[in-house]
C-alpha cells in the first residue's frame, strides 16, 4: 500500500471576487522512502495541494473534496485532533522563505523542543538534547551554542537547516518541501539538496519535493508531476519525463530552459502568461497558449491518459500519439543538436 | 546598547531645555505684563516697579532663565558644592511653591491616566484580538462602528453626555471633585471613595484610547495570523491555543506594550479635556488655569514635569523594547 | 556570433572603442560608532577593487551571489551610487566625480532595468506616464511625439499600445517587466544594465523576456551589462562572463571559455552547484558542495576572500598572499584570482581538493 495516495483532490477558495478554483483534480501516490517532483509555476496549484493535505489551508474560505489516504486514513476527514498528531509528527513540511518561516523571538533551541514535545512526552532536557543531535545532523557548526540562538542570528542557509532540523526531529515518513531552496544562493541551494537526499537515506522518509526547477527535479526525483492551472499535465517517472514528454506544456518548460551544455540562440518561449483560477479556459487550461492547439482543446479539457502503452506515465492532452513522440524528439534531438 | 542610551539621555537633555525655552519665549511674547497684573485694577507705576521687582520680571529673559535653570538643578556651586531640593519657582499669582501645586496636581493626574489606561486596556485587548480572530463577523463590524465612534467623538463632548446622563439624570456618579485616596479632605475620602468619584473620568478618558487600541490590536493580530511562523507552527501540530499564546499575541503585542508607554507618558502630562469637565485638580486643568493667569512659573512648572514624564517613559519603553525583542537586543 | 568570431573582432577593435571602462571600482560603505560625534570604525567593502571594459555591443554578464557586491557595482556605474574610490569612464569620458547637473546628459545613454516588477513601477502613475518619463526629463519632442513614442515602444516590447492608460497592478509580472525594458529604451540608450531582470518571473515567462532583450539588442545596438546569480541564463545571453565574490572579480573570460574551462575553484563550485534538468547527468554528477557560508563583506578573509571555503585551500600560501587576476592558462582574455587555479574542468571533488604544486 502507498504512503499517501492521493485521488482527485480539489480545493476551491471562496473570494471576494468568486471561487478560485486553486487545485482541480490532482491525483498521485508516494511510496516510502520514495522522491516526488511536483513541478509547476506560480499559480500552478502546486503548494496548495500539500497544503491541503496537512489540512493547512484557512477554514472559513477552503473548500476541498476528494481523498488523500495516509496509511490508509482519509486526511482530509480526519479530525482536527488527529490531522494535528500526524503534522510534524508523521508528515512534516518546510517553506519557502526560511527567514520569516520562524518566530523572531523564540530561541530556535526552543522551537525545535517544541516541535519535539508537542508530540512525544519528554522532558524539556531531552527534547533539548534532541535538538541539539539534529542540529548537528543537518551541519550546523557549533551546535552546541548556537541553539541558544534567535533566527535573526543565522543566515539564509542556516535558517533552512534549522527547518529541516524541525521538521525532522520527530522522524517523519514523509517530508513535503516547498521550494526549500528558490529563495537561497545556487551554492546554499547546493547544499541543501545535498543535505536532504543525504537525511533522506538516513531517515528512511519519503520526500515531496515542490519546486519550479525542472533541474532539481531531474537530480533528485524519483517520480514527477508536472502542474499547470491547478490540474496535471503530465506524470510519470523522472526518466519518462524527461526522455519522453508528452505535453506542450512539459515541452515549453523544457525549451525554455537555457542551459550550461547547450548553445541556443533563442530559447523555446511559451507565449502568453498563466491564466486566471477564477475563470480558467474552457477545454484545456492551456490551449491559449499552446503551439499545436486544435478545435477539440478549446472545447474538451482533456483527461489523464497512459502516454502510449505505458500506465504509469500519464498526460493530458489531446494530440495523437504520433505527433507528441515526434515533437518529443524534435524537442530533444535539438537540445542535442546546438549543444557545442 | 549602552552608547545608544547615553545618546537617547543627551537627546533628552536638548529635548529639555528646548522645550522649556521655548515655553519662555512664547510667555514673553505675549503682551501682557504679570506684574501689572497683580497689581491689578490701580496699577501705579510704583506698584508695577516693586511687583516687577519682587517677581523678577525686571531682569532680562535670559537671566531669569538662567535662574530658572539654576534652581532647577540639584546642585550649587556657591560657597562650595552642595546640594539643595530642585525648585520651579513660586507661583506669581498664588505665591505657592510650585513644586508643591505640582505635587499636589500630579498624583490626581496619575490617578485618572493610569486608571484609565487599565480600563482602556481591558477592553481592548480582548476586543482587538476577537475581532482579528473573526474578521468580518458581528463582532468585529460592531467593533469597528465602535471604533469609529470612539475617535471621533471629542472627549469633552463624551464627557458631558456621561456627566448628563450617568451623573445628573440617573444619579449614579458623582460629576465633580477628586477625593484623595489616602485620607479625606472635605467630605470624601479613602480608596472607595476616591474610585467612586473616578469612574466617569475614567470612561471617559478610555474611550478614545480604547478606540485606537482596538483598532491596532485588531491590525497587528491580523497580521501576525499571517506571518509565515505561524504557518510553521501550526504545521508543527501546534493546538491552536498553543499558537495564539506563543506565536501570534507574543509578537503581535510587542508594539502595543511600547506605544502604551508612550501614550501614559504623553497623557501624565495633562489629560486636559478630561480634568476640565470633570472638575478634577490635574495638570491639565492647573495649566490653563495658570495660563489663563499668566502665571508662568506654573506653566512652566507643568511644562517640566511633562516633559520629564514624556521623557521618562519614553526610555523605559526603549529599554522595555530591548528586554522582550531580541532581534534589538542583540544586534 | 561565435566565440571565435567575437574574439576576431575583439582582436581587431584596438582599444579606444570601448563603451564603457571601469577602473578599480569601490564602493565602501561607512560603520559608524560614537555617541555624540560618529567615527567611522569599519567599512562594508561592497565593491572592492572591479575593472572591466565593455565595447560597443557587447554584453557582459555578471555572475555572483548574495554579498558578492554585483548590484551595487551596477548602480555605481549609472552613478545612482557615489563610488568612493576607483573611476568610471563612459566613452573616454571620467564620470565619477561628476555633479548630478553635470551627469544629466550622460543619464540618456545609460539605463537600467530592476529585478523586481512589481516594486520598481510606480504603482499610482499610469504606464504611458512610467515609459514617457524619462523623455519629458529630457524634453525629447513635443507632447505628441511623446507619445507616439511610448505607443511605439509599448509594441517593440510585445506590450498592446492601447494600454497606454493603464496602472501596472492590471499587468502580470512578465508584462511589467517589459513596461520596464520599455521605459528604458525610450530614450534610445546606448548601455542598458539590466539588474537580475528575470530572477523574480516564472520559467515561461523568463524565456520570452531573455528572448526580447536578445532581439533589442540585435535591432538597436545595444550593450548589456547583465546581472545575475542564475548561471544558466547568464550564459545564454552574455559574451563575455565576470564572476564576483564579496565585493572582487575573481574570475573573467569569455563565455564559452569560463564554462567550459573555468580557473577559478568558485566558478568551479557555481557550475557545480546549477541543477541541470537532466536525470542521466544529474544523477551521476557529483556536486562540489561548498562549506560554510558567504562571510560578511564586513571583515573580508584576508588575502584571497575565497580561501575559507576553497577546496583547494594551501595554507601559507591562501591565507598569506593575495593571488592578482592574470591569466592563469587559456586564451590571454581568460584571468582567474587564484594560486591554485584548476587545471581542467570538469572535475571531481577529490581533484578539487588536491591542489597542484603550484602557479
Amino acid at each position: 500500500m502507498a504512503l499517501l495516495e492521493v485521488n482527485d483532490l480539489k480545493t476551491y477558495f471562496r473570494t471576494d471576487d468568486g471561487v478560485v478554483r486553486a487545485v482541480d483534480g490532482v491525483s498521485f501516490k508516494v511510496d516510502k522512502g520514495q522522491t516526488l517532483g511536483i513541478v509547476g509555476e506560480s499559480g500552478s496549484g502546486k503548494s496548495v495541494t500539500c497544503l491541503t493535505i496537512m489540512g493547512l489551508n484557512p477554514r472559513r474560505t477552503a473548500m476541498t473534496t476528494g481523498h488523500a489516504m495516509w496509511k490508509g486514513e482519509d486526511l482530509l476527514t480526519a479530525k482536527a485532533s488527529r490531522l494535528r498528531e500526524i503534522r510534524g509528527n508523521e508528515i512534516a513540511m518546510i517553506f519557502q522563505d526560511p527567514m520569516t518561516s520562524l518566530n523572531p523571538v523564540h530561541k530556535i533551541g526552543d522551537q525545535l523542543a517544541e516541535a519535539m514535545r508537542l508530540h512525544e512526552d519528554v522532558s524539556r532536557r531531552q527534547a533539548r538534547k534532541r535538538g541539539l543531535d539534529l542540529l548537528k545532523a543537518v551541519g550546523i557548526p557549533r551546535a552546541d551554542r548556537r541553539i541558544d540562538d534567535y533566527p535573526h542570528q543565522f543566515s539564509g542557509g542556516m535558517r533552512q537547516r534549522v527547518m529541516i532540523a524541525m521538521a525532522l526531529i520527530n522522524n517523519p515518513d514523509l517530508l513535503i518541501a516547498d521550494e526549500p531552496t528558490t529563495a537561497l544562493d545556487v551554492t546554499t541551494q547546493a547544499q541543501i539538496l545535498t543535505l536532504i537526499e543525504r537525511l533522506q537515506h538516513e531517515f528512511g522518509s519519503a520526500v515531496i519535493m515542490i519546486t519550479h526547477d525542472l533541474g532539481v527535479v531531474a537530480e533528485i526525483a524519483d517520480d514527477v508531476v508536472v502542474m499547470y492551472a491547478a490540474e496535471i499535465a503530465e506524470q510519470g517517472t523522472t526518466d519518462q519525463i524527461f526522455k519522453s514528454p508528452h505535453h506542450p506544456y512539459t515541452w515549453g518548460l523544457m525549451g525554455s530552459l537555457p542551459r550550461l551544455d547547450q548553445n541556443v540562440e533563442r530559447l523555446v518561449q511559451i507565449q502568453g502568461q498563466p491564466p486566471s483560477l477564477l475563470r480558467p479556459p474552457p477545454g484545456c487550461r492551456f490551449h491559449p497558449r499552446c503551439p499545436y492547439v486544435m478545435q477539440v482543446c478549446k472545447e474538451v479539457d482533456p483527461e489523464l491518459s497512459p502516454a502510449g502503452d505505458d500506465p504509469t506515465h500519464l498526460q493530458a492532452c489531446h494530440l495523437d500519439e504520433e505527433t507528441k513522440k515526434r515533437e518529443a524528439a524534435k524537442l530533444l534531438a535539438g537540445m542535442m543538436a546546438e549543444a557545442s | 546598547m549602552f552608547r545608544y542610551l547615553i545618546r537617547r539621555l543627551l537627546w533628552a537633555l536638548v529635548l529639555f531645555f528646548a522645550t522649556t525655552i521655548v515655553t519662555f519665549i512664547i510667555f514673553y511674547a505675549v503682551p501682557v505684563d504679570p506684574a501689572r497684573t497683580i497689581c491689578g485694577q490701580r496699577a501705579t507705576p510704583e506698584c508695577v516697579h516693586r511687583a516687577e521687582i519682587f517677581l523678577g520680571t525686571n531682569k532680562p529673559i535670559y537671566y531669569q532663565y538662567y535662574k530658572f535653570v539654576y534652581r532647577l538643578f540639584p546642585f550649587s556651586f556657591a560657597g562650595g558644592f552642595h546640594f539643595h531640593e530642585p525648585s520651579l519657582g513660586r507661583s506669581f499669582t498664588s505665591r505657592l511653591s510650585v513644586n508643591y501645586v505640582v505635587g499636589q496636581a500630579a498624583p490626581v493626574t496619575a490617578s485618572l491616566v493610569f486608571g484609565g489606561a487599565i480600563l482602556w486596556m481591558l477592553i481592548a485587548l480582548p476586543v482587538g484580538i476577537l475581532s482579528a480572530l473573526r474578521p468580518r463577523s458581528l463582532l468585529d463590524r460592531f467593533a469597528m462602528v465602535g471604533v469609529l465612534v470612539g475617535i471621533s467623538a471629542h472627549p469633552v463632548w463624551i464627557g458631558l453626555i456621561f456627566a448628563y446622563f450617568f451623573g445628573f439624570k440617573l444619579g449614579w456618579f458623582p460629576i465633580t471633585n477628586y477625593c484623595n485616596f489616602f485620607n479625606a479632605t472635605g467630605e470624601c475620602g479613602g480608596p472607595v471613595q476616591w474610585a467612586y468619584h473616578l469612574v466617569l473620568p475614567w470612561c471617559t478618558f478610555a474611550i478614545l484610547f480604547a478606540a485606537l487600541y482596538v483598532r491596532m490590536i485588531r491590525a497587528n493580530v491580523m497580521e501576525a495570523l499571517n506571518e509565515d511562523y505561524v504557518r510553521t507552527a501550526r504545521a508543527k501540530g501546534a493546538p491552536e491555543w498553543l499558537v495564539m499564546r506563543s506565536h501570534v499575541l507574543r509578537n503581535a503585542l510587542l508594539p502595543v506594550v511600547t506605544m502604551l508607554g508612550m501614550d501614559i507618558g504623553l497623557a501624565l502630562g495633562g489629560a486636559i479635556f478630561t480634568e476640565t469637565v470633570y472638575g478634577l485638580p490635574g495638570l491639565g486643568k492647573t495649566a490653563i488655569n495658570a495660563i489663563a493667569n499668566f502665571d508662568l512659573p506654573t506653566v512652566q512648572g507643568v511644562v517640566v514635569f511633562a516633559t520629564i514624564c514624556i521623557i521618562v517613559f519614553n526610555l523605559a519603553v526603549d529599554l522595555l523594547y530591548a528586554v522582550i525583542d531580541p532581534r534589538i537586543r542583540l544586534s | 556570433m561565435t566565440q571565435a568570431q567575437a574574439e576576431a573582432a575583439a582582436a581587431a577593435q584596438a582599444t579606444g572603442d570601448e563603451l564603457l571602462v571601469v577602473d578599480h571600482l569601490e564602493k565602501y560603505f561607512p560603520i559608524t560608532r560614537g555617541i555624540v560625534f560618529q567615527k567611522e570604525v569599519a567599512a562594508v567593502k561592497a565593491v572592492d577593487g572591479v575593472s572591466f571594459s565593455l565595447r560597443e555591443g557587447e554584453t557582459l554578464g555578471v555572475v555572483g551571489e548574495s554579498g558578492c557586491g554585483k548590484s551595487t557595482m551596477a548602480r555605481c556605474i549609472l552613478k545612482l551610487l557615489e563610488p568612493t574610490g576607483g573611476r568610471v569612464l563612459y566613452r573616454g569620458q571620467d564620470i565619477t566625480k561628476l555633479s548630478r547637473a553635470e551627469m544629466r546628459p550622460f543619464r540618456r545613454e545609460m539605463m537600467m532595468i530592476f529585478q523586481d516588477p512589481y516594486a520598481s513601477l510606480n504603482p499610482r502613475k499610469r504606464v504611458g506616464f512610467i515609459v514617457a518619463e524619462a523623455l519629458q526629463v529630457h524634453k525629447l519632442g513635443t507632447d505628441a511625439e511623446i507619445k507616439r513614442r511610448v505607443q511605439e515602444l509599448l509594441e517593440v516590447v510585445g506590450l498592446n499600445p492601447e494600454h497606454y492608460n493603464r496602472f501596472p497592478h492590471e499587468f502580470s509580472g512578465g508584462q511589467r517587466q517589459r513596461i520596464g525594458v520599455a521605459r528604458a529604451l525610450a530614450v534610445n540608450p546606448k548601455l542598458i544594465v539590466c539588474d537580475e531582470p528575470v530572477s523574480a518571473l516564472d520559467v515561461s515567462v523568463q524565456a520570452q523576456i531573455l528572448n526580447l532583450l536578445k532581439d533589442l539588442q540585435r535591432d538597436f545596438g545595444l550593450t548589456y551589462v547583465f546581472i545575475a546569480h542564475d548561471l544558466n541564463v547568464v550564459r545564454h545571453i552574455s559574451d563575455r562572463v565576470m564572476v564576483m565574490y564579496l565585493g572582487q572579480v575573481v574570475e573573467h573570460a569569455y563565455r564559452d571559455e569560463l564554462y567550459t574551462a573555468p580557473k577559478h575553484p568558485y566558478t568551479g563550485a557555481l557550475l557545480s552547484a546549477v541543477p541541470v534538468p537532466d536525470p542521466e547527468i544529474g544523477r551521476n554528477r557529483k556536486r562540489i558542495v561548498l562549506e560554510g557560508d558567504v562571510p560578511s563583506p564586513i571583515n573580508p578573509p584576508n588575502a584571497c576572500r575565497f580561501h575559507p571555503r576553497c577546496p583547494r585551500f594551501v595554507e601559507g600560501r591562501c591565507d598569506v598572499e593575495e593571488p592578482e587576476l592574470v591569466n592563469r592558462g587559456g586564451p590571454s582574455t581568460h584571468v582567474a584570482k587564484c594560486h591554485y587555479p584548476l587545471e581542467r574542468w570538469p572535475l571531481s571533488e577529490e581533484d578539487m581538493r588536491r591542489a597542484p604544486a603550484g602557479v
